[in-house]
């Protein structure tokens, strides 16, 4: 099925690569409902596996927070990590917004807005641990890379696409901003013009595009992302360590007071009738392009 | 520089080959979500084809309602 990605399994080890003492067995391979994880010749590689679109609700949530708790040990046995999905649809499709308007249905506006800033800072905690991480993380992308899947991948060092990935911030149609660190993470990386073209207009951007303004740093070939992610970390585990890890702390600065104040403008933002109007046209939408802003 | 005509020949001619459907069967204002037995994510599919195809950007509230080849043909010709 082309386009479509699979895991691989039972990669030979390269006995050059640091390998995880008994110790941490159990840590080394998880299988959730919705992600898995596992730990082999120095690179861990997280599957995201959520039908229909991995839309990141409280389940893909709390399997999250197992990595990330997983990651502190499992980082001092790896090099790299690549996040990857195993679904057709694409990367990430974003938060589930069903959940979302559901969840916020039956209770008052003031457990509404608790609820959803208790989801964000669950949420960028991992994130952050994600981001922060002395390992070099790889998001390796294909289709839908959209809203929190956008901010998902943006976490990592580098974003490796298959040409036919689309990213987009479409939460601006919600009466939202992006909610997962989203900007301050694209004004680390990319040029504000760039930023405000994303997110005012709410368009997605190709492969080609996101590459173009350096967002993207590899393309690949249709179905061959993984491959291509699982070769620039082979390439990763060639360096020194410490090297690699003082590199990363000199150049990704994660912008924490600037990820607060987007969480503290989300839930402003949360709290306007437009949001729930918003949130129901898209749960109860019926229109052939309901991903459209 | 193509002509509209091309530019609607040109994508009947992709969304046949990608789709899988049969090149007669395809006419230029046919609705495409019904020809094609797309739903929006092939839509998304389909658009990145395009743009690669003809090296243009499409936004996507230009395709905002749009769901014939003909006017998508325009869309593209606009930006070519």
């Amino acid at each position: 099925m082309k386009g479509c990605i699979r895991p691989g399994r039972h990669r030979k080890l390269d006995p050059a690569v640091r390998w995880a003492p008994s110790k941490y067995d159990t840590m080394n391979q998880f299988k959730g409902e919705a992600l898995s994880w596992e730990l082999n010749s120095g690179v861990i590689e997280l599957a995201l596996h959520r039908e229909p679109a991995n839309e990141i609700g409280s389940l893909t949530l709390g399997e999250l927070e197992k990595f990330a708790a997983a990651l502190e040990k499992l980082q001092a046995h790896a090099h790299a990590l690549i996040i990857y999905s195993t679904l057709r649809s694409g990367f990430c499709a974003g938060a589930d917004l069903r959940e979302l308007y559901r969840g916020t249905q039956r209770i008052s506006k003031a457990e509404a807005i608790a609820g959803v800033r208790d989801f964000l800072e669950r949420i960028h905690r991992v994130l952050n641990a994600i981001d922060g991480s002395p390992l070099t993380t790889i998001a390796a992308v294909h289709g839908v890379t959209f809203g929190g899947g956008f901010e998902l991948a943006l976490v990592c060092d580098l974003i490796i696409a298959d040409k036919m990935a689309r990213f987009c911030f479409p939460e601006l149609r919600l009466g939202l901003i992006p909610g997962f660190g989203g900007i301050p993470r694209l004004k680390r990386d990319l040029g504000n013009g760039v930023i405000r073209d994303l997110l005012l207009t709410g368009r997605s951007f190709s492969a080609s595009k996101a590459h173009a303004v350096g967002l993207v740093s590899q393309l690949a070939a249709e179905g061959e992302v993984l491959r291509v992610a699982r070769s620039t970390a082979t390439q990763l585990g060639k360096f020194d360590r410490e090297t690699s890890i003082a590199a990363k702390r000199f150049i990704k600065p994660i912008p924490h007071e600037e990820l607060r104040r987007e969480i503290d403008i989300f839930c402003d933002l949360f709290t306007r009738p437009a949001v729930e109007a918003g949130l129901k046209k898209f749960v109860e939408s019926t229109e052939a392009q309901p991903y459209l802003p | 520089m193509r002509t509209q005509d091309q530019t609607l020949d040109e994508i009947l001619n992709l969304a046949a080959t990608h789709f899988k459907v049969s090149r007669e069967k395809l006419t230029p204002d046919d609705d495409f979500f019904k020809t094609l037995g797309i739903d929006s994510l092939q839509a998304l599919d389909l658009l990145t084809r395009l743009e690669n195809h003809f090296s243009v950007e499409l936004p996507d509230y230009e395709l905002q309602g749009v769901s014939d080849f003909r006017t998508l043909a325009g869309r593209i010709q606009a930006r070519l």
